[in-house]
């Protein structure tokens, strides 16, 4: 079965609620509509398509747009090798969408990840604790409103928690900009 | 006068029944154990919380993160290629895979993969099989020095400054090597090199072959290893492993040959497999990856277009002006050349917009980049899915039941490095 074959399957099981696929170099990509209904896509690409292999997951932070937050499934077959992404939105009041740790035990630590850098929660999720930031840390680093160079923050007689040096740093870029003279690397202030 | 006192010996099963007596209490009770981050079996930053039942493990929690300097942030934040330096340490034992996974990621961004002179792809490849011996070497070397085999370790490490050399001759860095830029790599061979990596294949065969002897057949390695951490080939694909420890437990995967990339579909080597998915297994597959390596690298000496001193001028860049920096020479002196390079060192390479997913099969596994554009120069957000951030994550899974001078057994076995789990 190639991916193409899947997404047809999908599609064909689930109706309105799966839009796409798109083709970039060669990579499908599959919208579902509705966040809430992830496992059930995912279990039946689990278990009737031999997707058994969830490569990662990620999220992206749509700033000023909504909805806010997009999470994004990248799966694989080992039987018959197809890839396939999965996307689906979740708004910023929200924040939360089902886990998946039911169907593939490695989302855990994605999740996990997910959670500490952009702070979206999964419910349902079996240990959802910050993983790569302390515990008791305040900010969701990795989202776009937060700034390359930090922000103050308590680890009580520990480490330093001023921001990191290079605050209005050098050669800072930004992406999706029309036009080149915003887009050049060049010093900007957190504060921007 | 003398006096005559009792004194009361009491044998060995005595006292052993009196202190089962006073022991009576903390019978049952569970131990919690800190184990690093700073530990030398841990190589690295990584902490493992152990609950101890006696000397068998109950519960086995992983903390990483000590090492989280927020290259992904940082990736949001700067142009394509500024990021290559960045790569070197995210598994800094195979700096050189990193750069190609990295560049083969942007590439195929800007759908130009299939574009790549012969002569770059057979550089590339030749770079990542030598980071992938360099960082199974490392790996074999703690492994074992850790189970108290001190001699593989200096065994080992001789063979890997061998290949620091070799990096060191290709571009001037022996750790952080940044060698590949997008579209190409930073410049041609240099003369001499090849004989001087064909001359590092043919001793290392008889070094591997070495450590082969004090390891594969001896009986207390054996009995350290084998059956120890045993991970099911389901359990594998459930907790996402990938690399030789997806490998170790039976399943035949391997990205070079299954989504094959760069110039391996035309170089013969094969994909070994384990049968248990024990330690020893894991151990198996990497020392036999290590020699097909070298079967791929003697095979990429033999084929490179252009051979050793590239008489008939291969590229080895993308020869597109808006992708590659143009040579310094042109720059000084011809107009289109210098806009070029103006606009690649201020904007960076011109992205479209859409999203790729690329995994690379790195000495840990499979290392991938997805890249989220939004068009020009920077990533507008860029996934690392690293090998050994999903690999550890088994470890609440395989520690129960194992004891506590296991763990420094099974840690060696999966072979992770905290620059690349944390990044």
């Amino acid at each position: 079965m190639t991916a193409s074959e899947a997404a047809k399957k999908l599609k064909a099981k689930f109706g309105d609620l799966i839009s796409g696929p798109a083709e970039f170099r060669g990579e499908l990509t599959l919208k579902i509509a509705d966040a809430e209904r992830i496992v059930e896509v995912c279990r039946y690409a689990k278990n009737d398509l031999d997707f058994n292999y969830l490569v990662d997951i990620s999220s992206v932070d749509n700033y000023g747009e909504d909805p806010r937050w997009t999470i994004v499934y990248h799966l694989r077959g080992f039987q018959h090798g197809g890839e396939l992404r999965l996307k689906t939105d979740v708004s910023e009041e929200k924040s939360e969408l089902p886990t998946v740790t039911t169907v593939w035990q490695t989302a855990n630590w994605h999740e996990r990840e997910i959670y500490d850098m952009m702070g979206i929660r999964f419910r349902g999720h079996p240990d959802l604790r910050r993983i790569l930031m302390w515990e008791g840390y305040p900010y969701f680093p990795l989202r776009k409103d937060f700034p390359l160079a930090g922000k103050p923050s308590d680890l009580p007689g520990v480490a330093f928690s001023k921001p990191a040096p290079l605050e209005g740093g050098p050669f800072v870029t930004v992406a999706g900009v029309e036009d080149a003279i915003h887009r050049e690397p060049r010093v900007r202030n957190p504060e921007e | 006068m003398a006096t005559v006192q009792d004194i009361e010996i009491r044998d060995s099963a005595a006292r052993a029944a009196q202190a089962a007596e006073e022991l009576q209490d903390v019978q049952g009770e569970k131990m919690v154990l800190n184990m690093g981050p700073s530990h030398p079996a841990t190589h690295g930053v990584l902490r493992i919380v152990l609950e101890l039942d006696g000397e068998v493990i109950t519960r086995a929690d992983p903390d990483v993160g000590y090492l989280h300097r927020g290259d992904e942030k940082i990736a949001e934040n700067m142009t394509y290629t500024q990021f290559i330096p960045y790569t070197d340490r995210l598994d800094y034992l195979a700096p050189l895979a990193n750069n190609v996974a990295y560049a083969l990621a942007v590439e195929k961004l800007l759908g130009i993969e299939k574009d790549l002179p012969p002569r770059c792809q057979y550089i590339r490849v030749m770079c990542a099989e030598l980071a992938r011996i360099s960082a199974h070497l490392l790996g074999l070397g703690a492994f074992a020095m850790d189970l108290g085999a001190v001699t593989v370790f200096l065994l080992t490490f001789t063979e890997r400054e061998k290949i620091y050399n070799l990096a060191e001759a290709i571009c001037g860095a022996r750790f952080t090597t940044s060698y590949t830029r997008i579209g190409g790599v930073m410049r041609d061979l240099p003369p001499g090199w090849l004989d001087q990596c064909r001359k590092f294949c043919d001793e290392f065969i008889p070094a591997l072959n070495e450590v082969e002897v004090l390891l594969t057949r001896n009986r207390i390695w054996v009995d350290r290893v084998r059956g120890l951490a045993v991970i099911s080939k389901g359990d594998a694909i459930d907790y996402g492993l990938s690399g030789p420890n997806l490998r170790g437990s039976g399943l035949e995967w391997d990205l070079r040959k299954n989504q094959p990339y760069l110039c391996y579909p035309d170089l013969a080597f094969d994909i070994p497999v384990g049968s248990v998915g024990d330690c020893y297994d894991r151990y198996l597959v990497r020392m036999e990856e290590m020699r097909q390596s070298v079967r791929i690298l003697e095979q990429c000496i033999r084929k490179i277009p252009g051979g050793a001193d590239n008489k008939t001028k291969e590229p080895v860049n993308v020869p597109d002006g808006k992708i590659v920096l143009p040579p310094k020479q042109n720059v000084m002196t011809k107009m289109e050349e210098l806009i070029h390079q103006f606009m690649l060192v201020t904007e960076g390479v011109n992205c479209p917009p859409g999203e790729i997913y690329f995994g690379h099969e790195n000495p840990k596994g499979e290392l991938g980049f997805y890249i989220n554009s939004r068009g020009g120069g920077t990533p507008y957000r860029m996934k690392i899915r690293a090998p050994s951030f999903v690999n550890l994550s088994i470890i609440p899974k395989i520690f129960p039941g194992c004891l506590v001078s296991d763990t420094v057994a099974i840690l060696g076995s999966l072979d992770f490095v905290m620059g690349e789990c944390d990044r």
